[in-house]
């Protein structure tokens, strides 16, 4: 068993290895180089850069993790359900007794449950990523007639 | 290798947490000791699962990961919280309910 | 094969095993005294994604498959990544966290950590735990560790017993999950009346 990871792990060095050799040296024979200001500033695709990257976060990006790590959890939980499940319900066959349908009901009241949740936040607004102006109606996305994404784009960030 | 190797590890990773816990000051480096001791007592339970030859100890793990990820969620918001309203996350300035 | 061929060969795999357990054990233990030391952050949460892949690797290394795999997406795909959101969200402009503690507590604190690991260690030293395992649980063991030997991995039988005896947790986990995502959700919401802003 252990010897199968350990091909992972194989692979994996030899990975690590192939980009460090690809980044440092191979960069460091081919690559002409020229000392210049502008290569130490930030790359900002093409752009010079504004301001400092610190600057603080939208409060969505982690709205969105959070949503994410929940569901996470629960795609983690279903996993080993889904290993046995066939060799579950061919178990209660042989067997003839108990409920076909038990290993389905468990798992979808507890999907039912964390669907519940998933309501909840959605009608909350935490996973619209256009959020409403205060007392303005929500914009649509894509934009409708009319109304230009641009316009949009520069309301919501005033 | 034996059973006391992997404790061995797990006992310096949460004393290692426990440490960081009651040196730093700053919520989110205390959150990351607590999740330094929180690995170090499901290593614990994984080495003993593997020790019995059961697997009760890994689905106990299994929930702990779960936990932990509520723990960080609910944790983390409840910082971002109390940053928004007192501009700081020190541990020790956050005293307004200390009698 | 004659016996003494499959001594070396068996002394070669214990070797083989021991290098992987100190790299792993190292790549556990050395990232978390880096939190602990550290002053920048941003470092901090790196030196934790060392740490959670050190024990992910210890769990592969005890045959914890699936575990190790929950430990790579929940821990470093989902808890560090949200501990990150964190970080850039509480922190302006200064990464440093000052280590305002007083040097005495410092002194204590190292102490202390140091007389109970001593101990800990030496406990686990003195401990004859393949006596105690005889005699607490004589032939203890099940299916799964079949499973394990076939190499068919731990994910059916952790399946197996989620569906069986650990039915009532696994419910439960979903009600948690809910009410955390509930909870945290208006937590982290700016005016919790009306919608977020």
């Amino acid at each position: 068993m252990l010897f199968q990871y350990a091909h992972a792990l194989i692979g994996f060095l030899f990975g690590m290895l192939f980009v460090a050799l690809q980044v440092f040296l191979l960069v460091r024979l081919l690559a002409p180089r020229v000392k210049e200001p502008m290569k130490d500033s930030t790359y900002e695709c093409g752009e010079p850069p504004v301001g400092d990257a610190w600057v603080r976060f939208d409060m969505r990006f982690y709205t969105m993790a959070l949503i994410f790590i929940i569901f996470e959890v629960e795609a983690v939980f279903l996993f080993p359900w889904a290993t046995v499940y066939n060799d579950l319900i061919a178990g209660l066959r042989a067997a003839g007794t108990g409920n076909v349908l038990f290993p389905f009901i468990e798992v979808f009241v507890f999907i039912l449950v964390l669907g519940v949740g998933l309501i909840y936040v959605w009608k909350k607004g935490d996973m619209d990523w256009v959020k409403a102006m205060r007392g303005q109606p929500k914009q649509s996305w894509p934009p409708t007639e009319g109304s230009t994404g641009e316009r949009d784009v520069e309301k919501d960030v005033a | 290798m034996g059973t006391e190797a992997y404790l061995i590890v797990a006992s310096l990773l949460f004393l290692i947490g426990a440490s960081g816990f009651l040196l730093r000051r700053n919520l989110l480096v205390m959150f990351m000791s607590i999740e330094l001791m929180l690995n170090g007592a499901a290593l614990l339970f994984v080495t003993f699962a593997r020790h019995w030859n059961r697997m009760d100890g890994q689905i106990f793990v299994f929930f702990i990961i779960a936990l932990a990820a509520a723990e960080a969620a609910v944790g983390l918001s409840i910082l971002i919280a109390i940053f928004r309203l007192k501009h700081r996350v020190n541990a020790d300035e956050l005293s307004e309910l200390k009698g | 094969m004659s016996a003494a061929g499959r001594g070396r060969e068996g002394e070669w795999a214990l070797s083989f095993h021991a290098i992987i357990f100190w790299a792993l054990a190292a790549m556990t233990i050395v990232p978390a005294i880096g939190i602990v030391v550290s002053k920048n952050i941003v470092h901090m949460a790196f030196w934790l994604l060392g740490t959670l892949l050190g024990v992910a690797g210890l769990y592969l290394h005890m045959e914890a498959d699936f575990l190790g795999m929950t430990q790579v997406f929940v821990y470093i795909g989902g808890i560090n990544v949200l501990l990150l959101f964190g970080i850039m969200l509480t922190n302006r402009e200064p990464l440093y966290v000052r280590a305002a503690v007083k040097r005495p507590a410092i002194a204590s604190a190292v102490l202390l950590g140091v007389v109970v690991a001593v101990g800990l260690i030496q406990s686990f030293g003195a401990t004859e735990w393949h006596t105690v395992k005889d005699a607490v649980a004589p032939g203890l063991a099940d299916a799964s560790a079949k499973a394990v030997v076939n190499g068919d991995g731990t994910a059916a039988t952790l399946g197996t017993y989620l569906l069986s005896d650990y039915i009532l947790p696994f419910e439960i986990v979903s009600i948690l999950l809910l009410v955390v995502l509930v909870g945290a959700a208006y937590i982290a919401r700016r005016d919790p009346e009306g919608g977020s802003a």
